[in-house]
């Protein structure tokens, strides 16, 4: 049973949260300790592995970043993010700029407007990668995949500074 | 998780940071970045008319195995033709630096670079 299948899902990019969230929290239920404390070891130990793997898909599905890597893994596309490289020098050169950008953040002014204007292209990178995924263009959508995965650490970055500004 | 002296000093030293002018006909420019980590980098090689590597300069934003690769490299790829720099391969980058395997997509990165950098030479010499 994949991920999609256990919160009776489709498995596709857009899903509704809400479903999948009030989905886990039954599912969750259904496992709870207290429901086996009168259970066999067996039955306990097959509870929490239970638990684990819910708490896994559950993770993996509520990101939209690795909601899509999975999505592709099941369509067959593999990542491999150790050994790929991307060579897009626009975007590359894009991601230098940023680089140079949040090594001058200084104060909270500048650092709430990087973090807008970070958002503001993860979200247009997001709606891409939906449309790709919608057509089913998977080549075109785990490029966008790893682009979003160069903003993700760039968000990092900037999540970073704010504890030591 | 610990680095090895040569990453250290590399990290601490890193040798020919900077930038050339990406316009000057003799200079090649490659840049490449690792989802895996976020990280980037670009090499920028000086190329006489000989085909040679005379000058080699590097940005990187990434961890220190990243910045040590590539320092590294522009240390490797000075005085060399460009089809002996074409010839450098991840794994004596990984091999010098003494590179754990989940820092090795840092070596294949700046292998990578070297390959960007000498694609965009064939480029411009085949646009003059």
């Amino acid at each position: 049973m994949n991920h999609f299948e256990l919160f009776d899902l489709p498995a596709a990019f857009n899903i509704d949260a809400a479903v999948l969230q009030q989905r886990y929290r039954k599912l969750q239920q259904t496992l709870h300790p207290d429901r086996f404390a009168n259970g066999t070891e067996r039955e306990k130990l097959l509870a929490v592995q239970r638990t684990a793997q819910l708490n896994d898909a559950y993770q993996t599905l509520r990101s939209p970043l690795s909601r899509a890597e999975y999505l592709l893994a099941l369509r067959g596309i593999e990542l491999a993010h150790e050994q790929t490289t991307v060579q897009d020098p626009e975007f590359l050169m894009a991601q230098m700029e940023w680089r140079e950008r949040i090594a001058t953040i200084k104060d909270w002014s500048t650092l709430e407007s990087a973090y807008k204007d970070l958002q503001e292209e993860m979200r247009d990178l997001q709606m891409v990668l939906e449309q790709q995924l919608n057509q089913n263009a998977d080549q075109d959508a785990a490029m966008t995949v790893r682009k979003l995965k160069f903003m993700h650490k760039l968000h990092h970055e900037l999540e970073r500074i704010e504890d030591i500004i | 998780m610990a680095y090895s002296d040569k990453v250290i000093d590399h990290y601490e030293n890193p040798r020919n940071v900077g930038a050339f002018d990406k316009d000057d006909p003799n200079v090649a420019t490659g840049m490449v970045g690792a989802p895996a980590c976020g990280d980037v980098m670009r090499l920028q090689l000086k190329i006489n008319d000989d085909g040679v590597i005379e000058d080699a300069r590097f940005k990187t934003y990434g961890c220190g195995s990243a910045i040590a690769s590539s320092s590294l490299v522009t240390e490797w790829v000075k005085g060399k033709t460009v089809e002996e720099a074409e010839q450098l391969k991840n794994t004596e980058i990984a091999e010098e630096l003494a590179l754990p395997p989940v820092k090795i997509h840092c070596s294949i990165l700046a292998e990578d670079a070297i390959k960007a950098a000498i694609a965009d030479y064939r480029n411009k010499k085949q646009a003059s």
